[in-house]
């Protein structure tokens, strides 16, 4: 697994996992991964993506839903979005129906999510994947793989998170950082309107999704040049 | 399965035009939308640029520019821009710019299209959308237009009044008591109505009206026995029960007249009177020209000309067509200058010698609009002696001149008035002048050809303009050499169409990319109709009469005539209107230059389509009159 915020050479990654996959969808994923690091990030396909889960500890919870939306640095595309509803292994608490808005009787009536890895790899495949906060993506996509097919997946992603938090510790300056000095929420929600970006009413993986590509092109609107090499992003 | 976004839906549905759209037109729009996001001070538009999209602006402030850089609107949360751009060969005629950070709502023009053919009312606000834009008033010649589709017949509304030509005067005074009407036709039973062998009254001769029996009878002290033959107006102006009632109105502002004898075959049915026609027609042009007439100083007339523009723009709206237009503002232009002549002649004394004050170009067209210069000249009487006549003319001249400049008639440019005294000449001068620019035709004369061919009457002796139109119309066409110079200079000036059709637009002053409507499209085409006219010897001045002739001598291969009609028709009335949307508008003076993207593609294919009639047309004159035609 690759831990946070550490620069990984991805491309030799990818080649490794790819010699050791058994199972064909994760395969096609590696195989399809974008191999040159110097590609601007204005020529990288992305897809936001969004899980809503039944709490934060991956080895307890899991997934109830998945969001994800193809874009790219000029565009947002709606119509290739997906959304899954799907029953998880652990019961619903009652704290996260009220964030969700996903009911027992929605989630009772959801398949498992083996029936949507097929079509999640798929759209996954050959992009870049952007999230808000890996370590919830990358480890319950990880977790929900493995307990079915015996096998994870790890993949780069571009974490707006991480982004924002660069670019207010740029912001902060050495004097801030010498003083420590507290920084901003780097929240989806609090991130999104220092770029004057919606807030958005309903919270679902899919809505959340979107959120963060939008996020994402406002920061690279703002922090970096569209020809900014993709290894400069990736984490 | 199409993923639902609720957020985005929610927010189409609380804007116009998504708000009228079914719920789920709305959420699949929703579904169907790109996202972008751009940071303030981007560009989202470039000019020319390729466009396939409508946008709707989710949030922040976007500015739309025109292509020469001026701000064209400003818009915020649920704007719309792009749709010109949608309509017009998709590519962007706004540049767009953020103005703060603002993300927007990408349809795509596939969809637009699609939701346009759907739900008419989401089509409509497209149509008749917030921006200025000369689309609304550049709409098609509606067919519900009341003054050019109404028959006179429909304002008909009793039976009409007649007697025999023997009545005395004071049986037509009593008649017309007794059936409250204020004129009666008077009938010859020797000039039988040959469709109708039951018919014993006879053809109409004559009519009478109260103002008649005022005049002519009281005024007069004439005998209550007279004859109404003895004071009935003979000069008739008949019109056909299938006429149009803009036809009324054309000849009762021709003449100055204010009842109008309604016939079928001859047989009276009814009369027409001014006050049901301004009853029919609000738009007052008519009154103007009463007005006009009762003016009583130059001062008072050029106030009084203010007017104009509201009596042309009403004109506009109430759709008459161009030829009524046209004639409407000639009436108008010709009753300045009457009353004018009348207050010259006032303060200077009656005339020396007898004369006629002619207009010439678009007036004497009938074509005149509301940006015009004034051309004009006089005819003297065969007796002027330059020595004791010359000082009155030039005064009368200057006057009217300087008058009809104080009215809004520029002065014109090339000295074609009556001030310039090498256009003061008499009835012998001018048949010498115009059998000069025939027999030689050098540059100038052709130049003055598209002004001084076409002439009328405006006041004196009316009949020496016909007289010179008579002239004209009998040499011009035995001169094929003058016919082939004509026909080449109507061809100098083309139509405003590049290789590929497209318009061509020339750098103007203030309208820095535009093209001019009356120099590029009505002018050529009055011009290459002129020499046609000239060579079947056709009198009318005005084009589309002069397209009747042309119809009727067959010169022109079938249709060929009727095209030009159609195109003339055509630019003549994106030109009035575009005048029309100045003044009403903007505000602004108008002119005749013309920014073909405020038209609709439907509007643009249409122009360019009457610029490729008078491509045709002039590239046919070539052949109709080349020198060597003459010779066969």
């Amino acid at each position: 697994m690759a831990k946070q915020g550490a620069k990984l050479d991805w491309p030799t990654r990818y080649q490794q996992l790819l010699a050791q996959s058994k199972q064909p969808l994760i395969k096609a994923f590696y195989e399809s991964a974008i191999c040159d690091l110097n590609t601007p990030i204005s020529d990288i396909p992305l897809v936001a993506l969004d899980f809503e889960t039944t709490g934060l500890n991956y080895q307890n919870d899991d997934i109830v839903s998945v969001g994800l939306i193809p874009f790219n640095t000029k565009r947002i595309f709606c119509k290739d979005s997906q959304h899954w509803i799907v029953q998880p292994r652990r019961k619903l608490a009652e704290e996260s129906i009220v964030i969700h808005g996903i009911t027992h009787s929605e989630v009772s009536d959801a398949p498992d999510f083996s029936t949507i890895m097929a079509p999640l790899l798929a759209a996954l495949k050959g992009k870049v994947i952007v999230v808000h906060f890996a370590p919830i993506e990358r480890h319950f996509l990880y977790q929900a793989l493995q307990a079915r097919l015996g096998e994870g997946l790890e993949f780069a992603v571009i974490d707006t998170l991480d982004l924002e938090t660069r670019a207010l510790k740029a912001k902060q300056g050495l004097l801030g950082r010498l003083f420590n000095s507290k920084l901003d929420s780097v929240r989806l929600a609090d991130s999104r309107i220092r770029y004057s970006l919606p807030a958005y009413q309903n919270h679902n993986a899919l809505n959340d999704a979107t959120a963060t590509a939008e996020l994402l092109q406002a920061q690279i609107a703002y922090h970096y040049r569209p020809d900014t090499p993709l290894s400069e992003l990736l984490i | 399965m199409q993923a639902e976004h609720v957020d985005i839906a929610q927010f189409l549905s609380d804007h116009a035009p998504f708000d009228d759209l079914p719920e789920e037109a709305v959420n699949k729009l929703a579904s169907q939308v790109e996202i972008a996001y751009f940071r303030a001070g981007t560009e989202i538009l470039n000019y020319g640029e390729d466009i396939a999209d409508l946008f709707v602006i989710r949030t922040g402030a976007v500015e739309i520019y025109r292509r020469d850089g001026d701000l064209y609107n400003r818009l915020t949360i649920g704007g719309i821009f792009g749709q010109m751009g949608l309509l017009m060969n998709r590519k962007v005629r706004f540049p767009a710019k953020a103005l703060e950070d603002t993300l927007v709502y990408c349809i795509n023009v596939e969809l637009f299209n699609q939701y346009c053919d759907e739900y008419e009312t989401f089509a409509d606000f497209f149509e008749a959308d917030g921006n200025v834009r000369l689309h609304q008033a550049i709409v098609e010649q509606a067919d519900s237009n009341d003054l050019t589709t109404a028959k006179v017949k429909s304002l008909l509304h009793r039976d009409v009044v007649t007697v025999a030509k023997d009545a005395s005067v004071q049986m037509v005074a009593q008649l017309m008591t007794q059936e409250s009407v204020s004129s009666v036709l008077v009938t010859d039973a020797d000039k039988p109505i040959s469709d109708d062998p039951d018919d014993d009254d006879g053809q109409v001769v004559g009519i009478i009206t109260d103002r008649d029996l005022r005049t002519s009878v009281i005024a007069e002290g004439l005998s209550y026995e007279a004859p109404a033959a003895q004071i009935m107006q003979k000069d008739l102006v008949l019109l056909d029960s299938n006429a149009y009632v803009f036809e009324a109105v054309l000849a009762m502002l021709r003449d100055n007249i204010h009842h109008l004898p309604v016939v079928v075959k001859k047989k009276p049915i009814g009369v027409i009177s001014l006050s049901d026609i301004l009853r029919y027609e609000s738009q007052s042009s008519l009154l103007l020209v009463r007005g006009i007439l009762a003016q009583q100083s130059v001062e008072d007339l050029a106030h009084y000309a203010r007017q104009l523009p509201n009596v042309f723009v009403r004109m506009v709206n109430e759709d008459a067509n161009s030829h009524m237009i046209g004639t409407a503002m000639a009436v108008i232009g010709r009753t300045f200058k009457q009353r004018l002549l009348d207050l010259a002649e006032e303060k200077f004394g009656p005339p020396p010698v007898p004369y006629c004050f002619i207009a010439l170009g678009s007036m004497a067209r009938d074509e005149q609009l509301i940006v015009t210069d004034q051309d004009n000249a006089i005819i003297l009487d065969n007796s002027f002696n330059e020595e004791f006549h010359d000082e009155y003319f030039q005064n009368l001249a200057d006057f009217v001149c300087d008058g009809l400049a104080e009215c809004g008639y520029k002065y014109c440019e090339g000295e074609i008035m009556a001030s310039f005294k090498k256009w003061r000449l008499t009835r012998e001068q001018w048949k010498e002048q115009f059998a000069g620019w025939m027999a030689e035709p050098k540059p100038q004369a052709l130049l003055h050809s598209s002004i001084f061919f076409d002439l009328d009457g405006v006041y004196g002796k009316n009949k020496w303009a016909d007289e010179l139109k008579r002239f004209i119309a009998t040499e011009g066409r035995k001169n094929k050499r003058f016919l082939a110079n004509l026909a080449a200079n109507a061809r100098n000036r083309t139509p405003p169409l590049g290789f590929f059709k497209d318009f061509v637009l020339e750098h103007n002053g203030q309208h820095k990319r535009s093209m001019n409507l009356k120099r590029r499209g009505t002018a050529p085409l009055s011009d290459v109709i002129r020499v046609h006219a000239l060579a079947i010897g056709s009198r009318k001045q005005n084009s589309f009469e002069r397209l009747e002739d042309i119809i009727e001598a067959k010169l022109l291969p079938e249709g060929k005539a009727q095209d030009l009609r159609d195109a003339l028709e055509y630019i003549a009335m994106i030109r009035i209107r575009h005048q029309a949307w100045q003044i009403e508008k903007l505000d602004e003076a108008p002119d005749n230059d013309l920014e073909p993207h405020l038209l609709s593609p439907f509007e643009q294919r249409n122009l360019k389509e009457a610029f490729a009639i008078l491509d045709k047309a002039q590239n046919f004159l070539k052949f109709r009159y080349s020198a060597n035609s003459g010779m066969k």
